[in-house]
């Protein structure tokens, strides 16, 4: 019985979010005009539906303490509270609101994985335009530590670093952003090895520009679609490790909100047929193939746009 | 000719190309018909459709591409209409292609002469062991060295031209009706040309083969064609006998095609001035592998040095030299009689300034995420210090000194210009610096012949206007005989000879010069024969690839 | 074929000396620990005496690459030193018995999901365009989106709610294949989905990438069948790429394990990882990071090796 009732819930859930796509894309293309709109309306209704999921997430990060009922830390009720008017998703194991604690960890799950991922990139990216506009030496050093440090797995990389540094978010996004962005150095260092090699590059080189010059004005411009579109991968690797170590309690503490650590909080409930623990966890994933669907529209138009 | 029973019918034959949502016509209502033996040789430059074409006749058509219209009609089966199994047994056996690049189109993975038998053997034409004799047989047909031995090696092992001979020989296998030839010696130096055309021009010849023989030049058709049909993005130009078609051209763009290589700039005597530039005794090398041996030559104001030589002579190491991106192993580079230095990052702004670059892919040559306002403009900028309006104006000036509209052009984004156009902006930024002395990298061999003519004639007039000295790198001699002063013929990395062009063009000449000069391939359907009749009477080698 | 071994033996060469800096690097991130280590095992509280009894104890007396030696000797024979948190029991005596459950585990879904994932892959890739290819794509689009821990819980409320299988995969000594193949059922069957997902993708744009080649498109205008076309001209050169995706995604699943394991409580490796973590057993945790990270470097290796044996190229000089 539960299976089958998990395939009609299944069947809903894709025909309602078919539909959302479909009307939030006809919505999309009537307020834009121009080039935009004519990306929009070729836009498949997957890229449509991650482009909604990806700004509800927005709004409600940004409006959390107005759209939560309760506040984020403070019990309100007994444990394990069911689902009732007062308490949408009734309460957790100490008593504290689920809603409202959802709509409090958007801003901080998705706020720490941004943050995580854009220092990340800064720190890849840099490095790797340099190491391709410079090579030699420091590309080679370079080359070779990130090497070195993808030999080991990311997540175990994460486990050995949270060990010794101990667990907070600031170690937490430190630790992270210094594991993937390795990823972004190689992605970085390989886009921008294809632009130097180019004439035009040479000519710059010739004509005496100087470092920051090239970098800024003649690599740059070329290298940041691929970029922006690994940006979005990489979010969602680096969400999803967040979570998962979240979930293995060593990630975001409590008693801050935060998806990863609700599910770990509440999976007991699971064994009594509680849907309610897989709910931040279905927040995540619905995130992250929202953004997966975006980048894939983004890369497919890139690889159209070629030819 | 005329009698012959007719092979391949296409009518008004329509292609599609597929880009973005929209589907745009790449062919538009070609009609082609080709007798038993004969050979039809399709011209036009790129993106005229004659490849689509080709395949159209094998009722093929790439992904992204779809024949929308017409009839294609091969010995009485409507190719549109078969089955995909009909055309199956069609392909390889009766119907053969050879591709332009044979070192992409034979599989790394397997043996040349596993590559040969497969059509034979799964067409049921003959068996594995009589396929394999077959195939040595014909490796000999085609002059390959070894033909035992060649066909158990791996097609890296083997060089571009004997792959394409080997390639030409795995289309015969099934003795096929007609074959496909999709510009086959437009990857290969002008030297293995020949061999490669004298092969399959016999061996076509000698099955009475009938073959549609697709290229861009005209000469060589020549060799190969019975008859000639020019297209022109999608269209018929026209079409005739090839004697007719070279003796008399009726349609514009046909005649066009003819007088591209009628420019010639006015003779200018010895120079007598002092060398602008000068290369002493230089070598250098690539790691431990050696590429330019001890060469020198002069280039003086006003006067156009072309080196030529076949891929890997070291021409372009030359230039590489020259602007200091390869410091050399010994020797050095003059400029104004004074040695620079030989690593660019330590030449001065206004060493660098005087010593501009065009280089050949226009495509990657500008940032194509500037508009031609900074590609033009930063130069001018760096070097000579111009600042809001007064760079406008001179961003301006350029633009109209290489004949672009200023108010069109200014703003735009290379993607929005043509081949030719982009070119002329390359020309444009070099200029920008107030060089004196230019190198232009193979400046039109990516360019139809017709454009190319008209850079050739650009540089040209800015030579005079400016007083630019030109180092020309080209493999392509036609180019050489139209704006050389002085020509430096350059092998494995050694001048082989040097001198004032109207010298290097009459006898004597050295071996190789003569070679080179002998293998470009001239507007006479004899050329080939007397050519090879030649070399065998002189007991000269038919090619430098042997 | 000499230069074949030759060049074989660098690569393992380089796999040894990459697993030589990981070890390196290992070791010496606990040098970066703020404090000392013997202050961080007792906590702020400790007494001096205390912590230079542990100092003593542990040997942080001495230099750190004479420690650094000691270990790794220690490590080669088998010997990964005592846990901090259970005083005095050998790491290697706690470790060895989870190592067979989660190389049981790794193997148990890699032997599902490289089969279902490469045919899955070539399918797609070669039904290109398709509305199945299309729903195949979507699909391992979200699949890849879903944390382990989501795909876990969503088993455990589909398959082990109606009692179909357990959703405690504790693993009692002395079971058989079958038991054991049971009862790691659904951890198996979450790594597979994930993984499965991934190597699709991966499987799906190296298939298509290969089917471009001028040299497959010579091979149809040779008029050879599709079966042909792709058993014959297409997978001897895909074997590399196929390698490589494989590599890339059984790398992924040692990762994957680690959270399977928690939401499972299956008494591997991963689990006994994040036990130390908590409570900052830091030589647990190093040794089981330098297992982790010595099969991911052996399983590239291995795709490196296969991928030079698979290209004529490489195997057949001029």
């Amino acid at each position: 019985m539960t299976l089958l009732m998990f395939f009609v819930w299944l069947a809903v859930v894709i025909a309602v979010s078919i539909a959302l796509a479909w009307g939030f894309r006809a919505v999309a293309t009537a307020v834009t005009q121009g080039e935009m709109q004519r990306a929009l309306r070729n836009a498949p209704l997957t890229a449509a539906f991650g482009m909604l999921v990806i700004f509800v997430y927005l709004v409600v990060a940004i409006l959390a303490p107005m759209i939560a009922p309760f506040p984020e830390r403070e019990v309100v009720g007994s444990q394990f509270m069911p689902w009732s008017a007062e308490h949408w998703l009734g309460t957790d194991a100490l008593g504290r609101d689920m809603f409202s604690r959802m709509i409090y960890g958007t801003r901080n799950t998705v706020g720490i994985a941004f943050a995580t991922t854009a220092l990340a990139f800064l720190i890849g990216s840099v490095f790797g335009l340099l190491a391709a506009t410079v090579g030699g030496w420091l590309d080679q050093g370079l080359s070779r530590l990130v090497d070195v440090m993808m030999a080991i797995p990311s997540l175990i990389f994460a486990l050995l670093l949270l060990t010794i540094f101990g667990t907070s978010v600031i170690t937490l996004i430190m630790v992270i952003a210094v594991i993937d962005s390795t990823r972004v150095f190689r992605l970085s260092r390989a886009v921008a090895e294809g632009v130097v090699v180019m004439d035009y590059i040479e000519a710059a080189r010739l004509r005496g520009e100087g470092l920051v010059y090239l970098i800024t004005r003649e690599i740059l411009p070329n290298v940041t679609a691929p970029l922006v579109a690994e940006f979005g991968l990489r979010f969602c690797f680096v969400f999803l490790s967040i979570s998962a170590l979240s979930f293995l309690g060593l990630g975001i503490q409590p008693p801050t909100a935060d998806w990863g650590s609700m599910v770990r909080e509440n999976a007991t409930l699971i064994t009594f047929g509680d849907i309610t623990p897989l709910l931040p966890a279905g927040a995540i994933a619905l995130l992250t193939v929202a953004v997966n669907f975006v980048v894939d529209w983004q890369l497919y138009r890139a690889s159209g746009l070629k030819e | 000719m005329a009698d012959r029973e007719v092979l391949l019918n296409i009518r008004g034959l329509k292609i599609e190309g597929k880009s973005g949502d929209d589907w745009l016509p790449i062919v538009n209502g070609v009609n082609l018909t080709l007798r038993k033996g004969e050979v039809l040789g399709l011209i036009g430059e790129s993106g005229a459709g004659k490849s689509t074409i080709g395949l159209a006749a094998m009722g093929f058509a790439r992904d992204g591409c779809r024949i929308s219209d017409g009839v294609i009609d091969f010995d009485g089966i409507d190719l549109r209409a078969a089955s995909q199994e009909q055309l199956r047994r069609l392909r390889g056996k009766r119907i053969a292609y050879v591709a332009q690049s044979a070192a992409a189109s034979f599989n790394p993975a397997h043996k040349l002469m596993d590559q040969y038998c497969e059509a034979p053997v799964r067409h049921g034409v003959m068996s594995r062991s009589q396929a394999e004799k077959d195939a040595v047989e014909l490796y000999r047909k085609m002059q390959l060295p070894d033909p035992e031995g060649i066909g158990f090696r791996f097609p890296h092992q083997v060089s571009g031209g004997q792959l394409q001979r080997a390639m030409t020989a795995m289309a015969m296998s099934c003795r096929p009706d007609l074959i496909i030839f999709d510009e086959p010696t437009t990857a290969l130096d002008v030297t293995t040309q020949i061999e490669v055309l004298a092969a399959i021009r016999d061996i076509v010849e000698q099955f009475g083969t009938a073959a549609i023989y697709i290229t861009h030049d005209l000469a060589v058709v020549a060799q190969m064609a019975d008859r000639i049909k020019i297209l022109l993005r999608g269209d018929e130009v026209e079409e005739a006998d090839t004697e007719t078609m070279l003796a008399a051209p009726k349609h514009d763009y046909t005649k066009s095609l003819w007088a591209v290589r009628s420019f010639q700039r006015a003779e200018q005597g010895a120079a007598t001035d002092k060398p602008v530039v000068s290369l002493r005794n230089i070598s250098a090398a690539y790691g431990p592998v050696k590429v330019l041996d001890n060469i020198s030559f002069d280039i003086h104001a006003r006067r156009t040095v072309a080196v030529v030589g076949e891929s890997g002579s070291g021409k372009s190491t030359a230039a590489r030299v020259l602007t200091g991106l390869l410091p050399p192993s010994r020797g050095e580079v003059l400029f104004d009689g004074e040695a620079l230095p030989p690593d660019y990052r330590s030449r001065t702004r206004e060493q660098l300034r005087h010593a501009q670059m065009i280089y050949q892919m226009a495509d990657t040559a500008l940032n194509p995420k500037l508009t031609l306002r900074k590609i033009i403009g930063r130069p001018a900028a760096m070097y000579l210090g111009l600042r809001g309006r007064a760079l406008t104006e001179r961003v301006r000036e350029l633009l109209r000194l290489i004949e672009l509209e200023p108010d069109e052009y200014i703003d735009r984004l290379p993607s929005e210009l043509s081949g030719g156009q982009k070119q002329r902006i390359g020309i444009a930024r070099a200029l920008a610096a107030e060089p004196r002395f230019i190198i232009c990298d193979e400046v039109t061999s990516a360019l139809d012949q017709i454009v190319a003519e008209g850079i050739l004639r650009l540089l040209d007039k800015l030579q005079s206007e400016f007083s630019l000295a030109y180092m020309f790198i080209t493999h392509d001699l036609a180019t050489v005989r139209a704006i050389a002063d002085d020509v430096v013929v350059m092998q494995k990395g050694k001048v082989v000879e040097q001198g004032p062009k109207p010298e290097m063009f009459n006898p004597p000449h050295e071996p190789y010069t003569e070679l080179l000069l002998s293998s470009v391939p001239e507007m006479d359907p004899d050329w080939l024969t007397r050519l090879l009749e030649e070399r065998t009477r002189k007991g000269l080698p038919q090619s430098a690839d042997q | 074929m000499a230069h074949v071994w030759r060049m074989i033996a660098q690569r393992l060469a380089l796999g040894l000396l990459t697993l030589f800096v990981v070890s390196i690097i290992i070791f010496g991130a606990t040098e970066l620990l703020p404090g000392d280590f013997a202050q961080a095992v007792l906590g702020q509280a400790a007494t001096p005496e205390a912590v230079a009894n542990i100092r003593r104890e542990l040997g942080l007396d001495q230099p750190v690459y004479m420690r650094y030696f000691d270990w790794l000797f220690g490590v080669l024979q088998g010997d990964f030193g005592t846990s901090l948190a259970q005083r005095g029991r050998p790491v290697t005596d706690m470790i060895l018995s989870r190592l067979g459950n989660t190389f049981f585990l790794a193997i148990y879904a890699a032997a599902m999901a490289v089969p279902l994932a490469l045919t899955l892959g070539v399918l797609v890739a070669l039904w290109r365009n398709s509305l199945f290819d299309r729903i195949a794509n979507s699909t391992a689009l979200s699949a890849i989106s879903f944390p382990e821990f989501f795909v876990a819980y969503i088993l455990i409320f589909v398959l082990a709610q109606s009692g179909y299988f357990p959703s405690m995969a504790r693993m009692p000594a002395g079971a058989d294949l079958g038991e054991k193949l049971y009862r790691a059922f659904l951890p198996a069957l979450t790594l597979t989905l994930v993984v499965t997902a991934h190597m699709m993708r991966m499987t799906r744009a190296a298939i298509i990438n290969l089917l471009a080649s001028p040299y497959i498109e010579m091979a149809r205008l040779k008029g050879m069948r599709q079966s042909r076309v792709i058993v014959h001209h297409a997978l001897p050169n895909a074997i590399a790429p196929i390698a490589n995706v494989v590599a890339i995604n059984l790398a992924y699943l040692i990762t994957g394990v680690v959270v399977v394991e928690v939401v499972f409580v299956y008494p591997g490796l991963g689990q006994l990882m994040v036990d130390s973590v908590s409570r900052r057993d830091i030589p647990v945790v190093q040794a089981i990071a330098l297992i982790f990270a010595a099969a991911y470097v052996l399983l590239n290796l291995t795709a490196d090796v296969i991928s030079t044996l698979s290209n004529p190229r490489l195997l057949y000089r001029k």
